[in-house]
């Protein structure tokens, strides 16, 4: 009796989770379909769903109009740089926190945070300023450093929410055993906050990835990366939603692709210390 | 515990990332006030010296002051709100026995991966375009005239569009938050008969209330600054205008780099305004 | 040694030496992703051919992304770019700043004579051309031709407003999704306000006085706006208040628009059967006027390159300017992709071609552009210059804003009045605070 209850729940909650998956996935599959379609196809009335002339012609379009590679190589290059740079930076300030706490700890912990709340518009003019006196314009260089400053509070954050969860008793055992500080970072520590910077390094790759504003106001032909790259493919003239599905889908694939394959990594450290 | 040893190599390692941060924070911060100060327009030569505080009495004089305010707070508490209640209730739902949860929770994720440009463009033309989009499609499927979303439901269409992105955000963090909930204490619960939403309201959401806490403050902080999300959609029209968006409108727009930084001062006390109350309240649940 | 072949070795001594130089120039060029400027891109082989020595970066964005961004970085001399794509409205400023390397020693093959005057006036400071014309336009009236036959109706070379209306009325059928007019909406200097601007200096309207002072209280802004929006009402499109040249484009392609009145570079695209499905159904007009009113509703633009000063590349950014804008590349895409698609609007020449004058739209589109004079763009007498907008730096933040009240009116948010309340604060605002 008990066992079919559970079995009727279990269809009801699976039909009812799939419904909902569906439902917020739907505008994804939506614009890969249309990537698929002709221009007339994807404004077609009514709209056509899985029974139209599949076609790779918008892809190659677009492959044809923009050097995707190079794009493609710029995202990846800055959103990994500018990770890897930050990790550097937060892990030894996240560990100092987390395990040498003192009664400061909190107020600069959420006064980082509080950097990320400045407006980034109304700093351009200031930013675009230094970034001439310094070369630093349409660089990679330049765009790693903007972003990893920005993403720096939310990686502080992240990483100390989790060491805090790793129990001082370990780290006190080690240095019983005279392991130095660096060794007890990199041997003890370390490994055991592995799921948690991994996490944090997924996290931070997609909030780079995505970052829409600095990335295409500081770059021109050399470092734009793929936010740059839907920006030539917004409104264009003639009909569009095609060839715009195809240029999104170019975009988003990468990472879609990279969360779905981490996706346990990223959720098994995505607390923020959100569970005590 | 810690020795002294200990706690100044702990300095030194907070050291980089605090004085990166400050320099961030202080030498942009600074330029802005400066420039606030200035008849600041690249169009007409650049820098045209002192004002004094003309350009802090101009901005909020202006008629579109107060309403970006406005339309900010509709934005984020909108958004907020939508997500948090749905973040719940798709957490908890996702927490039940299921077949192919793996899969399910990998769509649910999948608007999180998505760049805010995407994002916008997919929905406007797509979904939301009076004649072509797939919503209107629909409406007219039923009989119903098409809604046009863009400009008459604009903050709603732009509410909708930021918590679609950020609904998988707040879902995860709830749902790792329900995970960790006593199962024996759920069941026992369950077994007395309790009615689901007693279960609910007594147990589970009590339960949740430090995680609702981080979702809020983390999403605050970027919903704060949206902005792709309404350059693509409106452009700012339809009262849709966020503060954010006036300063852009300001420094890039009409090219008045000194009234935008006063602009610019604002926000950034706005937002100080809105940290400080969400750090009193984070603080206290991060000390419990 | 003869002093001929002294000189000659000269030559071949600085030939070397410039080709060593410029070896390897890579210039970075800005562009707004529209039809042409793409099919720039793909014609890049034959640029590639003739000068091998450079190498051309594009940097292609959306209009307004794209105004920023080059607004932005020449304004900051970021130095970018090499080459910018700008309109009639920037190039006057910037060149009164100096920000422009001036175009007045391009090569005599060149033929700036040969630009056609309102083009070569509309990008000129103080008689000197500092951005040369990519492709130039006017507005005018796009109509079908079966639609309006159907309603019994026939176009004058020169329709009145009363009779646009009419006409979009008579073929109004929202069942089947037919809107008589399909108007810009849109909130943007560059997009409604462009139209909306337009048509007001045919209904006798102008945006300042001769000191300065905004005019949107006017009785004749009323009549102009009230009358957009009851055509907008009566016979435009559901989400009007989205559309801009795009957004129409693609609904007069898809056969629900029966009047369009917007660039007309928009007409080789309406024409071309790949992508309109009512390619042999479209007829051309001048823009309308008020009765009674000598101006017509057309406005002047032109897409142009313009060479940012202080750029290092300087040399190679006008060989490819010339390349870009001059006779040889319209014949080549005449060549390559037949007539109707060279970019319109920009040489006497081409309108002098017996191919070109087989065109349908060829006649109307030149007709257009010569009946749109920057100088004296209204009725009454305005200090500044500019059709459809008044190239002052403040324009494009005023109109931008100006654009959002309209855009709101149309979609039904505010009446005409209140909408033109706004305006006329706050264009006066911040006329005021620019120190007028």
């Amino acid at each position: 009796m008990a066992r079919a209850v559970t079995q009727k729940r279990k269809i009801i909650n699976t039909a009812a989770a799939w419904a909902v998956g569906l439902l917020i996935f739907f505008p994804i599959l939506w614009t890969i379909l249309t990537s698929f379609k002709t221009e007339a196809t994807a404004v077609a009335d009514p709209p056509v769903f899985l029974a139209f002339d599949w076609t790779l012609a918008n892809y190659h379009d677009v492959l044809e109009r923009s050097n995707y590679a190079r794009f493609l190589w710029n995202s990846i290059f800055i959103a990994g740089g500018s990770t890897i740079l930050g990790l550097i930076v937060g892990i030894p300030a996240a560990w100092s926190m987390a395990f040498v706490p003192s009664n400061k700890t909190k107020d600069i912990l959420l006064w980082m945070l509080s950097t990320k709340m400045l407006p980034a518009v109304g700093v351009l003019y200031p930013i675009y300023l230094i970034f001439i006196k310094l070369g630093l314009l349409d660089s990679r260089t330049g765009l790693i450093i903007v972003l990893m400053l920005m993403n720096l509070p939310i990686i502080v954050w992240m990483l100390y929410t989790y060491f805090k969860e790793i129990p001082g008793e370990i780290l006190e055992a080690g240095r019983m055993d005279g392991a130095g500080l660096k060794d007890e970072i990199l041997f003890i520590l370390t490994p055991m906050a592995v799921p948690g910077i991994a996490s944090t390094m997924l996290l931070n790759f997609i909030l780079a990835w995505n970052e829409a504003f600095w990335t295409l106001n500081l770059t021109a032909a050399k470092a734009a990366p793929l936010t740059a790259f839907i920006a030539s493919y917004s409104s264009p003239e003639g009909l569009f939603f095609a060839k715009l599905s195809a240029a999104s889908t170019m975009a988003i694939a990468p990472i879609l692709i990279l969360g779905w394959f981490s996706q346990k990594q990223l959720v098994s450290g995505l607390t923020f210390g959100a569970v005590k | 515990m810690a020795t002294q040893h200990s706690r100044s190599a702990a300095r030194m390692m907070l050291a980089p990332a605090v004085i990166l941060l400050l320099g961030w924070m202080l030498v942009p911060l600074i330029m802005t006030l400066l420039f606030s100060f200035k008849r600041y327009l690249p169009l007409r030569g650049g820098d045209l010296g002192w004002t004094g505080f003309d350009n802090y009495v101009r901005f909020v004089t202006s008629s579109a002051f107060w309403p970006s305010v406005q339309a900010t707070l509709v934005i984020v508490l909108g958004t907020l709100l939508i997500t948090v209640v749905f973040g719940v209730l798709l957490g908890i739902l996702l927490n039940q026995p299921m077949w192919g949860q793996g899969v399910v929770r990998i769509l649910v994720i999948a608007p999180f991966f998505v760049m805010p440009t995407v994002t916008a463009l997919v929905w406007k033309n797509m979904f939301m375009d009076p004649v072509n989009g797939l919503f209107a499609h629909l409406w007219k499927f039923f009989g119903a005239a098409p809604v046009e979303w863009i400009s008459d439901a604009s903050l709603f269409s732009i509410v909708l569009i930021v918590s679609w992105q950020w609904l998988p955000f707040a879902t995860l963090i709830l749902l790792t938050a329900i995970q960790s909930l006593d199962g024996e204490q759920l069941e026992a619960s369950e077994m007395d008969g309790a009615p689901v939403l007693k279960r609910f309201y007594y147990i589970i959401l009590p339960h949740l209330g430090r995680a609702i806490t981080i979702v809020i403050l983390i999403e605050t902080i970027f919903l704060l600054s949206i902005f792709a999300e309404i350059f693509v959609t409106t452009g700012g029209a339809f009262g849709s205008r966020t503060l954010t968006y006036l300063i852009f409108q300001r420094v890039l727009e009409s090219q008045n780099v000194g009234l935008g930084s006063a602009g610019g001062v604002y926000a950034i006390i706005l937002a100080n305004i809105v940290a400080i109350f969400l750090m009193r309240i984070v603080g206290k649940n991060l000390d419990a | 040694m003869s002093t001929s072949f002294r000189a000659l070795m000269g030559a071949c001594a600085v030939g070397a030496l410039a080709t060593s130089a410029i070896a390897e120039t890579t210039i970075t060029v800005a562009t707004v992703n529209n039809g042409d400027m793409i099919r720039m891109q793909s014609m890049m082989d034959d640029f590639n051919e003739k000068h091998p020595d450079i190498k051309v970066e594009w940097v292609t964005l959306e209009e307004n992304v794209l105004r920023q961004r080059v607004t932005q970085d020449i304004a900051t001399k970021g130095g970018q770019f090499d080459v910018m794509t700008i309109g009639m409205y920037e190039a006057p400023i910037w060149a009164a700043n100096g920000w422009l390397v001036p175009m007045d020693d391009l090569s005599a093959e060149y033929d700036i004579d040969d630009i056609l005057p309102a083009m070569r006036n509309g990008l000129s400071y103080e008689g000197t051309m500092y951005a040369a014309p990519f492709y130039g336009e006017s507005s005018m009236v796009f109509y079908r031709t079966d639609l309006l036959e159907e309603a019994g109706l026939e176009m004058p070379a020169e329709p009145t407003w009363e009779f646009i209306r009419e006409a979009a009325v008579a073929m109004t059928d929202k069942d089947n999704e037919i809107y008589g007019a399909c108007l810009r909406g849109k909130a943007g200097w560059g997009d409604n306000m462009a139209f909306i601007t337009s048509m007001a200096n045919s209904f006798g309207a102008r945006w300042f006085d001769e000191n300065w002072q905004a005019q949107f209280d006017s009785p004749e802004w009323k009549e102009a706006l009230t009358f957009y929006l009851d055509l907008m009402e009566e016979a435009g499109p559901p989400g009007a208040s989205g559309n801009s040249f795009n957004e129409n484009l693609t609904l007069f392609n898809q056969g629900k628009c029966g009047m369009w009145i917007d660039a007309t570079v928009a007409a080789s695209k309406l024409t071309d059967p790949n992508e309109s499905v009512v390619a042999d159904k479209v007829g051309y007009a001048l823009a309308p006027h008020k009765d009674g009113v000598s101006k017509n509703g057309n406005w002047l633009w032109a897409w142009a390159l313009g060479i940012p000063a202080g750029t290092q590349n300087e040399e190679a950014a006008k060989t490819f300017v010339e390349w870009a804008t001059g006779t040889g590349y319209i014949e080549m895409v005449a060549d390559k992709q037949g007539w109707a698609n060279v970019p319109p609007g920009t040489r006497t020449s081409l309108y002098e071609n017996p191919e070109y004058q087989k065109i349908p739209f060829a006649q109307v589109t030149l007709d257009s552009i010569n009946s749109a004079d920057p100088n004296n763009p209204t009725v009454d007498p305005v200090p500044y210059v500019g059709v459809q907008f008044a190239a002052i730096p403040e324009f494009a933040g005023i109109a931008g804003q100006v654009g959002q009240e309209f855009s709101a009116a149309v979609a039904g948010q505010q009446t005409a009045e209140e909408a033109l309340e706004k305006a006329q604060d706050i264009t006066s605002e911040e006329m005021e605070a620019a120190g007028y």
